[in-house]
C-alpha cells in the first residue's frame, strides 16, 4: 500500500515530535490526539488565576504533618527539608482542602476572600 | 500466502466462541470486561484461555463498563494493545469513555454484540447500541454471522493500528441470532494471525521513560479544533485502510472483504438494503425472487463508520427503487440510521432511486422471509410506479397493528 503525502507527514510526526509547538501550527502540524510530547506540562498552565479564597499559613502554629501537602490537588504546596515553606499561589485554585485537613487543634491554615488582599496588590503594584 | 488457506480449520463455533478464538489468537496485552448479556460468553471463554497460559494477556476484572473502557484505554495509551468487549446497556455506560477513545486516538478493538436498549429492557438483538454510538468516531464493522465475526475482528486489529488511521474500531454481531447460533467457521492457524497482524507500536506509549509526554490534556480554543479536525481526517484516511488490509487478508484465508456485499445486483432493477445477520435470510428471498423471475438484489453493509457514501452511491444508481432496512430508530421522525445515511449519500447522485425505510426486528423480534419479500414487493411496486398510494416513506415491519 503506497503512502500518501499526508501519512508520510504523519508518520514524521510520529517519529520525530517537535516538543516545540507553534501557536500558528496547522491541524497538519500538531501530534495527533492532542498528544504533547512532554511530560510535566501541568506546571505551564497557572491555575491560580481561578481563586476567589486564599490559603493563609501560620509558620508558627505548623506543626509540619504535610497534610496540606499531600492532599492539595495542584501541589501548590511547597515543603524542603521536611518543613512547610508556604503556598505558592501562582498554582493555589483556593479550594480549601489544606485548611480543612489542618488539624483542628493547630488551625494553621485559614482560608480568606480574595478581596480582603486587593489593597495589598494595589500597594504592590502601585 | 496461499498455504494458510490450505490448512485452515474447520471448527463448529457459536458467534460469540468465534469472537473468543480470534481474541486468543489475537493474544492482546491487555483485556478489561465486565460481563453483559449476550457478550459474556466472550470475556468468560477468554478468561479461561488467560488462566489456561494460552494467551499473555493482563486480564482486568472491573466493575463496571465505564471501568472497562477507562481501564482499555489507559492501557492502550501505556502503548499495550488493548480489548474489551461489551453489548448493549455495557456499551451506553462506556458512553464518555467511547469518546475519550477516539480522541485520544487509542487504536482499541473491541467486539460488540447488538441487543435492544432499555426501556422496556430486553435482552435480544437490534442496533440501537451501536447506532447510538455511530458519531463517537469509533470505526464500526457489522457481521453476518459467526465467520465474519471471526474474519472481521482479526482485520480489525490492523485497520486501527494502520498509522494513518489509530482510531478505535467496534466490530458487531447480531445478539443470540450470531453469538449464540453455532454454525461451522473457518480458522486461521494462529501462527497466520500472529503474522497478519504483527507488533504493535503506538507511536506515543505513555510508559516510555526516556521521551515523557502528555496524554489527553486540556486543550481548549487554541488547539481543539485541529485535534478533530485530524480525528476526521483519519476517518477519511481509513478507508483505503479498510481496502488495502481486506486485500491482505483475502490472500491468506481466501476470504474477501468490502465496505459492502452486493447480492445478485448486476441486472437488479430494485433492491433492499441490510446489516448484520437479516442478510443471510434476505439472499434467501432474493433466491426465491430470480427463480421466479423477479430482479431483484441485496446490498448488505459491512463498514457502518466510515460510511462508504460515494461508492454505495454508486452502486445503487440506475435502480429504480431501494427499501433500507434498519433494525434501529433513530426517534427523530425522520427515519432510521441507515436509512438517514444512504438518502444522503445519494442527494448527489444522478440517477436517485425512489427510498423506503424498514423498521423492523427492535428488541429481537423475528425477520422471517415472509416479512423481508412483503418489504420486496412494495419496493417493486415503488419501482415500476404501480403502487396504489404512495404510503409512508418511513414503515414499521412486523409490528402488530
Amino acid at each position: 500500500m503506497t503512502l500518501s503525502s499526508q501519512t508520510k507527514n504523519l508518520l514524521k510526526v510520529h517519529q520525530d515530535v517537535d516538543p516545540d509547538i507553534k501557536p500558528n501550527a496547522g491541524w497538519r502540524d500538531l501530534p495527533i490526539g492532542g498528544v504533547i510530547p512532554q511530560g510535566g506540562t501541568a506546571s505551564q498552565f497557572a491555575t491560580g488565576d481561578w481563586r476567589t479564597i486564599r490559603p493563609v499559613w501560620s509558620k508558627e502554629k505548623c506543626i509540619n504533618c504535610h497534610r496540606c501537602w499531600l492532599y492539595c490537588p495542584d501541589m501548590a504546596w511547597i515543603s524542603e527539608d521536611g518543613k512547610i515553606q508556604g503556598v505558592d499561589l501562582t498554582y493555589c485554585k483556593g479550594c480549601g482542602i489544606c485548611a480543612n485537613v489542618c488539624p483542628t487543634k493547630v488551625h494553621a491554615i485559614e482560608m480568606h476572600p480574595e478581596d480582603d488582599f486587593k489593597d495589598d496588590e494595589a500597594v504592590k503594584e502601585g | 500466502m496461499a498455504v494458510a488457506v490450505e490448512i485452515q480449520k474447520t471448527a463448529a463455533l457459536t458467534g460469540n466462541e468465534a469472537a473468543a478464538q480470534a481474541m486468543r489468537q489475537i493474544n492482546p496485552d491487555v483485556v478489561a470486561a465486565y460481563p453483559i448479556t449476550p457478550q459474556t460468553e466472550i470475556v468468560q471463554l477468554f478468561s479461561t484461555f488467560v488462566s489456561d497460559g494460552l494467551v499473555k494477556t493482563e486480564f482486568v476484572a472491573v466493575e463496571s463498563e465505564h471501568s472497562a473502557m477507562s481501564a482499555t484505554v489507559g492501557a492502550a495509551a501505556a502503548g499495550a494493545r488493548s480489548m474489551t468487549a461489551t453489548s448493549s446497556q455495557g456499551l451506553a455506560l462506556m458512553w464518555e469513555m467511547l469518546y475519550v477513545a477516539a480522541g485520544m486516538r487509542v487504536p482499541i478493538v473491541m467486539p460488540m454484540v447488538n441487543r435492544a436498549l432499555s426501556s422496556p429492557i430486553n435482552i435480544h438483538c437490534d442496533h440501537s447500541d451501536s447506532m447510538g454510538a455511530r458519531d463517537s468516531g469509533w470505526l464500526q464493522i457489522y457481521s453476518e454471522n459467526s465467520q465474519e465475526m471471526y474474519d472481521n475482528l482479526i482485520q480489525a486489529v490492523r485497520i486501527a493500528e494502520h498509522p494513518n488511521v489509530l482510531l478505535p474500531i467496534m466490530v458487531t454481531m447480531d445478539g443470540f441470532i450470531i453469538s449464540h447460533g453455532m454454525e461451522n467457521v473457518e480458522l486461521l492457524p494462529d501462527q497466520a494471525v500472529k503474522d497478519f497482524i504483527g507488533e504493535y507500536h503506538f507511536p506515543y506509549p505513555l510508559l516510555d521513560v526516556e521521551q515523557a509526554k502528555t496524554l489527553g490534556p486540556l486543550t481548549l480554543q487554541d488547539f481543539y479544533f485541529e485535534h478533530k479536525r485530524e480525528q476526521a481526517e483519519a476517518m477519511y484516511r481509513s478507508k483505503e485502510v479498510i481496502l488495502a488490509v481486506a486485500e491482505e487478508y483475502a490472500a491468506i484465508s481466501g476470504r474477501k472483504y468490502g465496505f459492502f456485499e452486493t447480492y445478485k445486483m448486476e441486472d437488479a432493477e430494485y433492491a433492499v438494503i441490510v446489516l448484520g445477520s437479516t442478510a443471510g435470510t434476505a439472499k434467501y428471498v432474493v433466491d426465491q425472487l430470480r427463480q421466479a423471475g423477479e430482479k431483484s438484489g441485496l446490498v448488505k453493509i459491512r463498514v457502518f463508520r466510515p460510511f462508504p457514501g460515494q461508492e454505495l452511491s454508486e452502486a445503487l444508481s440506475g435502480l429504480k427503487a431501494v427499501g433500507i432496512m434498519d433494525r434501529a430508530d433513530t426517534f427523530s421522525t425522520q427515519g432510521g440510521p441507515l436509512y438517514l445515511e444512504i438518502k444522503a449519500a445519494l442527494y448527489h447522485a444522478a440517477n436517485q432511486p425512489q427510498c423506503i425505510n424498514y423498521i423492523y426486528g427492535l428488541g429481537g423480534r423475528d425477520i422471517d422471509p415472509p416479512l423481508i419479500r412483503q418489504a420486496f414487493m412494495e419496493v417493486k411496486d415503488l419501482a415500476s410506479g404501480s403502487a396504489a398510494e404512495a404510503g409512508p416513506t418511513v414503515r414499521y415491519l412486523g409490528v402488530r397493528e
